[in-house]
């Protein structure tokens, strides 16, 4: 390469986002690097399982908890929806008087490996019914909505040891292994829009759409243009200022660093047969780039609307479709990752921004509402179900009540999971959920 | 600098009676731009942010006219001919509502359960609909071709800010005419009066449908139109209370349309006494317009909006933001706070003596602000002259990279910034200026590469020396020659053994538009 900088120049820099605040740039760009190489898998704290990846599938628009793990034991529920109820005889039983929707039947077969678990009546106080306002919430952790992504303080704190509030530094840079940190970012995120969970002050996620979308097109028109892009594009920035300009040359080297391997990954044929559909051809790609040895820890892919404000179907319909994606999806991805033997390393968690209101609406829909199930997947998850299923008879103005804070399911994810200080990440003490199986949580008392 | 400042300046003294100074507080902010300081780089700047770029040319008429002039001719476009446009532009009748024979008709067909009738009336509404998606799709197309075309852009570039501003999703309304209808009233009131866009907005059918004031009425107020007039359209959040919305809320009972006008129903309003933001009375809808427009609050919060559009990133809330502002800033939006309150919200006045300030044009704002998408599609067209190909394909580019208009993801609008970039939309950004100037795509080629061929000697004027082109093609694109881009291009343009053709020159741009730098402006 014609650039002035080093290989390993360029990727420092790109790694960080240095804050207006740096007085020490160059030692930031090494806090930054150490976290990378963390997230990489390169940590060398004894005992730590270093190779555990979470997947984060978010359902968008709302999900229908109520006809998602179905309460066919309460005549209430048959009485709130005479038009959209799903009948107990086509419940897929998994509890007393609760079971799937029919169409989660692959969801179901990995509920009875053990390899799926639902934690119930998932929520938080005052519950916000705006979908941007609700979503925000979900991600940032925090009930006003502000501030950074839950995951990028994660991946911050792993990063340079600061949480919400503070900066800090890290004890140990690992400036050696900087050829590594080329192998994966620490995030990345399917879909045009970077979600805020993954923003950190300091690391920001790699998104992209489709590998086609994923490279500049004019990089084939002829050589001497892919030489000049690349000098253009892989460039150190030259000041620690926290400029606009500053900000482009690093998300373009990250766009850089990653497009080559990403489509490289994404290029390969699945080891199983995936279904139909967006979340399918998502996970798809989220697999052949665990296969491809990808160091990131987090991945992120998005399933929905699930927005049925209208003619949302009972067994059959519009939810019931977005149901059977969802659990065919999922399915399939396990099944290519055990094929793979990488489905012991991999957890996947769902969420949506708020379930809905108990009572259908006149359009033979449900309108927004509060506690909504969460599945956890793979095959570290606790069996069954966590929590009890939110009563239909003690509402809150015809709405569920929650009973377990989603942050505590999170601080499960970060404790158990990720190895990381949930208290750090989450800046409160949720009691963390347990959601993995007894032998996980053996590794994780040892800590 | 031979003399500094005292540290404290009388005039920047903390003090209760600063609002009020008025032009005493010049000289620490807006004060106007020299006339022998406005250069290329000040000529640029002001088409590229009061417009969509510029070519070189356009840069030297800008430079020769001076400041005052050329602020004169894109401020008060109103006097530059421009293209009319027809209210029968696009076709009303699609979604409008069905008349009594045709509600008739359906009553009938469900006593007599007449499923065929039933179904055949359904497939007819289903056929309008999909007629109006499409109609939608053509005032894209036909929005994005007056941006290109249009030799008033501070117009249509204002207009975009109204409808970022009072963002209005066409999903959610499913009314493409409502939709143009609502764009004109921004075109016609661009830069009118404030005041008059916010009394308009409570009438307008499209946000009354959006906000959902149609199910507004006594009794049962629907907050909605009001909690975002207060907290997105005027006053921020933090200058009014929750009472005072619900109180709005009252006031703007019974606001609601008829097919495509706005209809008062006064047996829907709620005439009871009311109190909102310490004014009491039978308050109607439009008197709580009025009393917003009275809040010191509203002024300063459309100059920071305005600020933030025009200017620099700035927090558009108030509370708590400031500490990222410097006192020349704080400066200037007081100033553009009290030039809007002493005009009554004319918006020319504060917009000219911000396009004609010093601080307008300081280095520190040049090619800081990252472009969106519809500046940065529409902006490369007007400085480069490139053929537009496929409105269709602009559309979708500018879905992919995040603002696709008429279809703004809330209500907050697009939140602009650095929330336009991430790895993917870059991609997408570079992708779409090569398209452009070549009509590659990420697979093979527009129709449009061989028909409509993007002239790139023109961009360099009579220049033919090879370090001058260069030198060139980075003032266009950039106005700036970073030196490890200037290199870069250099080393390009050597390796294609120093020919300066329409080949080596479509390179060197499909660079220059590559390089990080070319998302600013």
């Amino acid at each position: 390469m014609n650039s002035p900088y080093s290989r390993r120049e360029f990727l420092r820099s790109g790694l960080v986002l240095a804050s207006a605040t740096a007085s020490v740039p160059a030692f930031l760009n090494s806090s930054a690097l150490a976290m990378h190489a963390r997230a990489g898998g390169l940590t060398s704290v004894p005992g730590v399982p270093d190779d555990h990846i979470l997947v984060v599938l978010q359902l968008s628009g709302g999900n229908d908890g109520l006809n998602t793990v179905v309460p066919f034991g309460a005549s209430e529920y048959y009485k709130a929806r005479p038009g959209i109820s799903i009948p107990e005889r086509e419940a897929l039983k998994i509890g007393d008087g609760i079971g799937f929707h029919p169409q989660l039947a692959p969801l179901k077969d990995l509920y009875d490996d053990g390899m799926c678990t639902v934690v119930q009546g998932v929520g938080y106080p005052n519950p916000n019914r705006s979908h941007f306002k609700s979503m925000d919430i979900w991600h940032t952790a925090d009930t006003t909505a502000t501030g950074d992504g839950w995951l990028g303080r994660y991946f911050d704190a792993e990063c340079c040891g600061f949480g919400k509030g503070e900066s800090g530094t890290v004890e140990t840079p690992a400036a050696e292994r900087v050829e590594d940190a080329a192998s994966g970012p620490p995030g990345i995120a399917i879909g045009r829009a970077a979600p805020l969970a993954m923003q950190g002050r300091k690391i920001k996620p790699v998104s992209f759409e489709s590998a086609e979308l994923f490279k500049w097109s004019a990089q084939d028109l002829n050589k001497a243009l892919r030489d000049g892009y690349e000098t253009l594009n892989r460039r150190s920035i030259t000041t620690p200022k926290d400029t606009n300009s500053n900000f482009l040359v690093r998300t373009a080297l990250d766009a850089q660093v990653s497009s080559d391997m990403i489509r490289k990954a994404v290029s390969q044929r699945p080891l199983v047969q995936y279904p139909q559909g967006d979340i399918a051809r998502q996970l798809q790609m989220v697999a052949l780039m665990i296969r491809a040895g990808l160091k990131t820890r987090v991945y992120y892919v998005t399933h929905g609307s699930f927005d049925t404000h209208a003619g949302q179907g009972g067994a059959q319909g519009r939810h019931a479709q977005l149901l059977n994606q969802f659990a065919g999806a999922l399915k399939a991805f396990y099944s290519d990752l055990k094929a793979q033997r990488n489905d012991s390393r991999v957890l996947t968690m769902s969420f949506s921004e708020f379930g809905r209101r108990v009572g259908q609406n006149a359009s033979a829909g449900t309108d927004h509402g509060t506690a909504a199930p969460m599945f956890l997947c793979g095959p570290m998850v606790r069996r069954g179900v966590v929590g009890e299923h939110p009563s239909l008879r003690d509402l809150d103005e015809g709405d569920l009540k929650y009973k377990i804070d989603f942050r505590a399911v999170y601080a499960g994810i970060l404790d158990g999971w990720l190895k990381a200080d949930s208290k750090t990440v989450l800046e409160t003490t949720f009691k963390p959920v347990e959601v993995l199986s007894k032998t996980q949580k053996t590794v994780a008392t040892e800590r | 600098m031979p003399l500094t400042q005292p540290a404290n300046p009388p005039d920047t003294q903390p003090n209760a009676g600063t609002e009020d100074l008025g032009d005493a507080r010049l000289a620490t902010s807006l004060r106007p731009v020299s006339k022998d300081a406005f250069g290329e780089a000040h000529a640029r700047h002001l088409l590229w942010r009061a417009g969509f770029g510029g070519t070189a040319e356009q840069v030297a008429l800008l430079v020769r006219w001076g400041p005052e002039k050329s602020v004169d001719h894109i401020l008060n476009f109103d006097k530059v001919p421009g293209e009319p446009v027809a209210v029968d532009t696009f076709d009303r009748t699609i979604m409008r509502p069905p008349d009594r024979n045709e509600r008739e008709m359906y009553r009938a067909a469900q006593r007599a359960q007449d499923e065929n009738k039933l179904a055949e009336l359904r497939k007819m509404r289903q056929d309008r609909e999909q007629a109006d998606r499409q109609q939608m799709a053509k005032l894209q197309k036909w929005w994005l071709t007056r941006m290109i075309e249009t030799p008033r852009p501070l117009e249509e570039k204002l207009t975009l800010f109204w409808h970022g501003h009072f963002a209005t999703n066409y999903r959610t309304i499913e009314n493409s005419y409502h939709m143009f209808m609502q764009n004109q009233m921004f075109r016609a009131n661009a830069a009118g009066n404030f005041g008059d866009i916010l009394h308009a907005i409570i009438k307008d059918p499209a946000m009354i449908a959006y906000l959902d004031n149609n199910d507004s009425r006594k009794g049962r107020p629907n907050e909605n139109l009001a909690r975002e007039i207060m907290e997105l359209f005027s006053l921020g959040v933090g200058n009014y209370t929750e009472k005072d919305i619900k109180e709005g809320a009252r006031a703007l009972t019974g606001y609601t349309f008829e097919d495509d006008d706005f209809v008062f129903q006064p047996r829907n309003h709620d005439n009871g006494e009311k109190r909102i933001l310490g004014r009491s009375g039978n308050i109607k809808g439009e008197d709580f317009v009025d009393i917003i427009l009275n809040q010191p609050a509203c002024a300063r919060y459309i100059s920071r909006k305005l600020y933030h559009y025009f200017v620099a990133d700035v927090p558009t809330d108030e509370r708590g933001g400031d500490k990222t502002l410097d006192p020349a800033q704080r400066a200037v939006l007081r100033q553009m706070a009290d030039t809007l309150r002493v005009n009554r919200y004319a918006l020319k006045p504060v917009l000219k003596r911000l396009f004609l300030s010093e601080h307008f044009y300081e280095p520190r704002f040049r090619n800081q602000q990252i472009k969106g998408p519809v500046v940065l599609v529409v902006g490369a067209i007007r400085s480069l002259n490139t053929p537009p190909r496929d409105l269709s394909i602009l559309n979708d580019a500018l879905d992919l990279m995040g603002q696709r208009i008429f279809f703004p993801p809330s209500v907050k609008g697009w939140d602009g910034g650095r929330s336009w970039i991430n790895t993917s939309t870059l991609f997408v950004r570079q992708n779409v200026l090569a398209f452009l100037l070549t009509g590659k795509k990420p697979q093979g080629f527009d129709p449009t590469a061989d028909t409509q061929k993007f002239d790139a000697l023109a961009v360099l004027g009579e220049v033919r020396d090879p370090d001058a082109a260069v030198e060139r093609v980075l003032r266009v694109t950039l106005g700036q020659s970073p030196s490890a881009t200037a290199q870069a291009l250099r080393e390009y343009l050597r390796a294609a053994g120093d020919r300066v053709t329409q080949e080596t020159v479509t390179g060197m741009l499909l660079l220059a538009t590559a390089a990080p730098e070319y998302q600013l402006c």
